[in-house]
């Protein structure tokens, strides 16, 4: 077994740093405690951070990477280990080999029997043609007609056993948290239904496909869950990348106002008056056309991917940076006139220190309300590019390419419609949340939201 | 003043609580409005008085909730209406103005439009008939050239103004009761000395009752029959004008009205040595126009002025706004430019100087803002914000003796030295302003500019800044120019005063000079509208 | 206010003049017309005699800045740059790189786009506005919170599943108008009615959700208070008072996309089929067809900048309290 670290694992771990960094520094402050606490008082503030934290943390065990050791061939030298090109995350390895079961073709969830029918040979020799049975699916029936039966059993089994795990873990937590002022129980509650539908999942795909297989015959539930990863460090990644551009450029021309303020609006306004699309696809294919004409940067194909994966975040980032710019701009300005900024100026403070001092710690309240908006926007996105041809590489799986991959299945008859249902679901727990979420934060660092609520 | 007449509206034990948190605002207030009598209910902010006069209406936004007592207008008990008999009542037998006209009234209709729906909503007035009748109300209220103002949109009335046509919309439909929320805080003095006038006047000639909330002790004294005064949602006292201001009963009410000036005794000039000199100063910001932006003309907001601060003497700017009293403390201080004159500190001329060579003039002259909680960084602790001008200005102090300082500071201006661990927004407005002459203190200035430092204030907090800036004056002999639009404060405080109109010093002197003998027709209308104690 | 559109009709020249060397050193210098004549030719045809041959078919095989070969004022105009990029603020787009003149194609493919993408807007805003009136009615009770929560849910749902979820239900089950194509002559609202629709129920949770937030901002305003005062209902305050205040917000959110309108929507047009400019940009893009995207960047940016100046003209008309000098 060999680690291997991708560019985006690095970066992904990095950012996580970062973020705890930052949130740490942030906490510090009571007022901005304040804020989080009214977040986290609400039951919908816990139940959206506990299914982020679970994607998040999904994304994060997909993304230690190693590549398993071959078994030594007969012949090579002794003590030389040959490396499989194929790279497993640890995420792969408690999926229990869910990415391994391959059939030929498309079959229905639950289904023993593929999609498509297929010349095949009887005992006798003689070609027919008919669904031929899955490899990986209902092995273990010795009669068809016992699999619902077997699906039922089998659930109320996992369910028990995710039913175990939930309480150990909710326990633990209990003996920590019982005393919290925070409603505990409303996020204890969504805990206990991941738990419970992971291990019903992960038991379960040892003997069927949960989500059925697509055109690859790969399982869909297992591309589902890889998607996540995808959707989570693009709409994490752009951001990071975005905001160090859209802060610096924006509290320049908001606190030197002048020429500094005329380049800074000449930029924001030329960059965002190109159609964004066309932006970001033109960058794409440019990228491509580079990869393809250097096919030898990269030793194994998800190194490829990873490297067009990074060049989207990257590119997001740098197209997106104008709406943060202008709303820090103006709040830079509005800061500037404020008593405490002109009192510094009166103590000949120096304009880097009232910057880092007084306007930097005073826009963090839009950073952090952007950040977690953009997210959403970002994974939505994703799935569009990839529909479009200049999403993320076709080799690595999210959610746009699987719908991609689907939607012209539609047609067909009867329909084949667990692809996107298994993309569809995913997508959607995680932008919902992450919008919901958003709305929280917003209404609680935003002084404008909320002000007319108070009295006289 | 006839005091026999039967209540037009009665309130009596209104109570209104916080919905969420079930926290009383309104403890069971009780008065009564006579016709041709106007009721001036007093308090300071949160005291409750606007809440009343809302409650009364049945206008409470959603977070407060009547939870007992009844308005009675006549025999109707108003908590007893449906909402549609509410809304006949409104504007037709009750009608509201309200604090800060340009916000109230509705920036995308016209005037005229605004009067005349009050009409439409309550009479069957329509057509040329209803527009005759607007133009009559705005003369009736003192709007010149009426009926071309019908067509004029909120923004493009003077504050007065705008006022006026609140005043207008709200007698349209000759309502027996007004209800009056602060109408003239936002205006300035000599305006709100008008719009007092027509109310006063408005209520004799048409036998109106009139429930007026104020914070101003001037205004209830230049204004009321009878007073209420309200404290944490009581009203603690309530008594006839005159007899109130003679012979108030509680120890509360007694410190709002010393808080009015007195006007017979002064401070004699004492300084010798010149400390700030202004020669000629002039501020200008440039009017761009055309395609090309060019400077076609200038805003002179500061025109000329020439004033003399002498060392351990209070300089008292009045004017109104945008007089340019502002721009000429910031030109001061170095953080606008001069387009023509000559400002010298100690002898040497600062205005020209460059970023690091004003550095050594920054510690001597100090401001002090008018609003404390914008003047605050929200995300520093009082003692990093007090700190921030020794570690700027190097003092040359070490961590303890710089906490050390920030202590003495503390306790120089009156604060509990555990303050300083605390955050801007837990303080109150007037510990905020404390601390902000706590930082101007801290680099030993020889004048601070004091911006308005107490007209976001209470009353009552007021008058115990001015002593402590007084004290400190005493102790320490700092100099200050204080930036003021109210003549009120100044005989209290200032040894000089001068008078500024549209950037111009229009006249200067001694306090006592100004206040007693003024020469210039703008500080006389200015000295007019001041209520005086003595004046009975 | 005619000083104020010329002066941003000057402001406008140096916008394009970026855009314009922004796409140019994105598409010539960060990739040099010899990358884009191998990946167009396919890497197993790769000569150097190809690739030749196709920048001279192309009109890639000049130099980029400056021509010294040639004399005058020809070493500045018989250059890449002069060709590809200052010939666009002429109107002059060229030739794709499949040799269709990009102009003729632009001006016929945009009234398929128009056509679906002003229904879409019209339709879009007017829906948005009373379902968000509707809420406002019944703001601070159980139905406003329900609502907001369907709205972000809405806005949670890609905008793929739409298309697809619409095609498949209205187009496929109940079979009510064609899945996807357009015909310009015969029955043209047949092929309009569902992307239309799709149009509008995508953006139904976005936008209603955000015209509520500016009814509830408007109505916390002081003049509502008045207006209460005054006797007046909530209905005709909510339509006499909020609305009109709540229009100027609104306009300058809408009226900067108006021109784009006939670039049309990638996604539709190209799952319903509709030959217009945006299921042209999506062409383009995967037959990495440069000389498109280039000429569709810059319209899309004179679009965008018309857009700006009509929002402000707009705003003028709705904000009494402005005027442009």
């Amino acid at each position: 077994m060999k680690p291997l670290l991708l560019w985006s694992d690095l970066l992904i771990f990095l950012l996580v740093v970062v973020l705890t960094v930052f949130f740490l520094r942030l906490a510090r402050d009571p007022q901005t405690r304040e804020h989080w606490r009214e977040v986290f008082s609400t039951r919908l503030g816990m139940v959206t951070m506990t299914l982020i934290l679970v994607y998040v943390g999904i994304a994060l065990l997909d993304s230690l990477h190693f590549r398993r050791a071959l078994e030594p061939v007969a012949g090579s030298p002794e003590g030389e280990v040959f490396y499989s090109n194929k790279v497993t995350s640890v995420l792969d390895v408690m999926l229990g080999g869910m990415g391994e079961r391959f059939e030929r073709t498309y079959s229905a969830p639950f289904a023993l029997d593929s999609f498509e029918k297929q010349d095949m040979k009887d005992d006798n020799g003689l070609t027919y043609r008919d669904f031929p049975p899955l490899e990986h699916a209902g092995r273990h029936l010795d009669h068809p007609g016992e699999r619902w039966d077997d699906v039922l059993a089998k659930s109320a089994a996992a369910l028990l056993w995710g039913a175990l795990f939930s309480v150990l873990a909710i326990a633990l937590q209990w003996a920590f948290l019982r005393r919290s002022p925070f409603p505990w129980h409303a996020s204890w509650i969504t805990q206990a239904a991941v738990i419970c539908s992971a291990v019903w999942l992960v038991s379960m795909s040892r003997h069927y496909h949960v989500l059925g297989t697509d055109l690859g015959g790969a399982d869909v539930a297992y591309q589902s869950i890889k998607g996540i990863r995808t959707g989570v460090l693009l709409g994490t990644l752009a951001t990071l990348i975005m905001l160090p551009i859209a802060v610096s450029l924006g509290v320049m021309a908001g606190y030197f106002k002048g020429w500094v303020d005329d380049v800074v609006q000449y930029l924001y306004t030329t960059l965002s008056s190109i159609p964004g699309i066309l932006l970001i696809a033109a960058s794409v294919l440019l990228f491509q056309v580079y990869i393809d004409l250097h096919p030898d940067f990269f030793s194994i194909g998800l190194e490829k991917a990873d490297a067009r994966f990074l060049a989207l975040c990257f590119i997001l980032g740098v197209t997106s940076w104008s709406s943060l710019c202008r709303l820090i701009r103006a709040e830079t300005l509005k800061i500037s006139q404020l008593g405490y900024v002109q009192a510094a100026h009166a103590f000949g403070v120096s304009h880097h220190r009232i910057l880092v001092r007084h306007i930097l710690p005073n826009v963090t309240h839009i950073i952090l309300i952007t950040f977690v908006l953009d997210f959403s926007a970002l994974v939505l996105a994703e799935a569009v590019l990839s529909y479009i041809g200049v999403g993320i590489d076709p080799n690595m799986a999210s959610w746009g390419n699987m719908i991609n991959g689907a939607r012209s299945e539609l047609s067909r008859e009867p329909v084949v419609w667990w692809t996107l249902s298994g993309a569809f679901f995913f997508m959607f727990v995680l932008v919902l949340a992450a919008n919901l979420f958003s709305d929280l934060v917003r209404d609680a660092f935003d002084p404008r939201s909320g002000a007319g609520r108070s009295a006289t | 003043m006839t005091t026999l007449a039967a209540p037009v509206m009665q309130v009596s034990n209104l109570r209104v609580d916080v919905a969420e948190s079930g926290e009383a605002i309104l403890k069971g207030v009780s008065f009564e409005l006579r016709a041709g009598e106007i009721f001036a209910l007093v308090g300071e902010s949160g005291s409750g008085k606007s809440v009343t006069s809302l409650a009364a209406m049945r206008l409470l936004p959603n977070a407060l909730r009547i939870t007992g007592g009844e308005v009675r207008v006549g025999s109707e008990d108003l908590f007893d209406l449906s909402e549609a008999d509410m809304q006949t009542v409104r504007g037709e037998r009750v009608a509201m103005i309200f604090q800060n006209a340009m916000s109230a009234l509705n920036p995308v209709q016209t005037a005229g439009e605004q009067v005349a729906e009050t009409l439409r909503l309550h009479t069957r007035l329509s057509g040329d008939a209803l527009r005759d009748r607007v133009v009559q109300l705005f003369a009736e209220v003192g709007i010149q050239d009426a009926g071309a103002r019908y067509d004029f949109y909120p923004h493009q009335l003077s504050g007065g103004q705008q006022q006026r046509v609140m005043i207008a919309m709200a007698l349209a439909c000759e309502p027996d009761i007004l209800i009056a929320d602060e109408p003239t805080t936002a205006l300035d003095v000599t305006i709100q000395a008008q719009v007092l006038a027509l109310i006063r006047g408005l209520t004799r000639s048409r036998n109106l009752a009139v429930l007026l909330i104020t914070h101003d002790m001037g205004v209830v004294k230049n204004t009321a029959d009878e007073v209420g005064v309200m404290y944490r949602g009581e009203i603690i006292e309530r008594a006839p004008v005159d007899e109130f201001f003679h012979n108030p009963r509680e120890d509360y009410s007694r410190r709002l009205i010393a808080a009015l000036p007195d006007l017979t005794r002064f401070h004699d000039s004492a300084a010798e040595e010149s400390l700030l000199q202004l020669d000629d100063v002039k501020v200008y910001f440039p009017i761009r126009k055309g395609v090309l932006q060019r400077v076609v003309d200038y805003t002179r907001a500061v025109d000329g002025v020439t004033l003399k601060i002498g060392r351990g003497e209070t300089y008292a700017l009045v004017g109104e706004s945008g007089s340019g009293k502002s721009t000429l403390g910031r030109a001061i201080l170095n953080l606008e430019s001069v387009a023509a004159g000559q400002i010298t500190f100690l002898g040497q001329p600062i205005h020209t100087l460059g970023r690091r060579a004003m550095l050594p003039y920054r510690k001597k002259i100090q401001v002090v803002f008018q609003n404390p909680h914008s003047s605050m960084n929200p995300r520093l602790t009082v003692n990093r914000i007090i700190s921030e001008g020794m570690d700027s200005l190097g003092m040359g102090l070490s961590a303890e003796q710089r906490e050390q300082r920030i202590a003495s500071l503390l306790q120089r201006v009156q604060l509990d030295v555990a303050l300083g661990q605390r955050y801007p927004h837990e303080l109150s407005g007037g510990q905020l302003q404390r601390i902000a002459i706590a930082r101007a203190l801290a680099v030993e200035p020889e004048l601070i500019i004091c911006d308005e430092p107490t007209s976001a204030l209470d009353v009552s907090i007021r008058s115990g800044v001015l002593e402590l800036l007084q004290e400190l004056q005493r102790d320490s002999g700092v100099s200050y120019l204080f930036i003021t639009h109210d003549l009120s404060i100044v005989p209290s405080l200032a040894h000089r005063v001068g008078v500024m109109q549209a950037g111009r010093l229009v006249e200067q002197g001694s306090a006592e000079q100004i206040l007693t003998r003024p020469q210039h027709p703008y500080t006389q209308a200015l000295l007019a509208s001041v209520p005086r104690v003595d004046s009975t | 206010m005619f000083a104020y559109i010329v002066r941003r009709l000057v402001y406008a020249i140096p916008i394009l003049i970026g855009v314009n060397l922004l796409t140019f050193i994105l598409f010539f210098v960060v990739n040099s017309p010899d990358d884009m004549a191998v990946s167009q030719l396919g890497q197993k045809y790769v000569t150097p005699e190809a690739v030749q041959a196709w920048k001279r078919k192309n009109g890639y095989d000049l130099p980029l800045f400056l021509n010294s070969q040639e004399q005058g004022a020809g070493a500045l105009t018989e250059t890449i740059f002069f060709t590809k990029s200052v010939k666009l603020f002429a109107f002059d787009f060229g030739r794709s790189e499949s040799g269709r003149d990009i102009t003729t194609d632009v001006s016929t493919r945009m009234w398929p786009s128009l056509a679906v993408a002003l229904p879409t807007f019209v339709v879009g805003i007017w829906v948005n506005i009373c379902v968000a009136l509707m809420v406002v009615m019944f703001h601070a009770t159980r139905l406003d919170r329900w609502a907001v929560f369907v709205f972000v849910a809405l806005m949670s749902i890609s905008y793929l599943f739409y298309i697809i979820g619409g095609q498949y239900l209205v187009a496929k089950t109940w079979k009510l108008v064609p899945i996807s194509g357009f015909n310009g002559e015969i029955q043209p609202w047949k092929f309009l009615l569902l992307p239309v629709l799709v149009g509008v129920i995508a953006g139904i949770g976005a936008g209603a959700r955000w015209y509520r937030t500016l009814f509830l901002e408007e109505s916390n305003q002081d003049y509502v208070r008045t207006a209460r005062a005054k006797g007046a209902s909530e209905i005709r305050i909510l339509f006499r008072h909020i609305l009109p205040n709540a229009l100027i917000p609104i306009l300058t959110g809408v009226v900067v996309v108006i021109p784009s309108l006939f670039m049309g929507g990638l996604l539709i047009e190209s799952f319903f089929g509709i030959p217009g400019l945006g299921s042209y940009m999506l062409d383009a893009i995967n037959s990495q067809d440069f000389a498109i995207v280039r000429a569709m960047v810059f319209i899309g940016s004179i679009l965008y900048i018309v857009g700006l100046i009509l929002t402000d003209i707009s705003y003028t008309w709705a904000d009494p309290r402005l005027r442009l000098d």
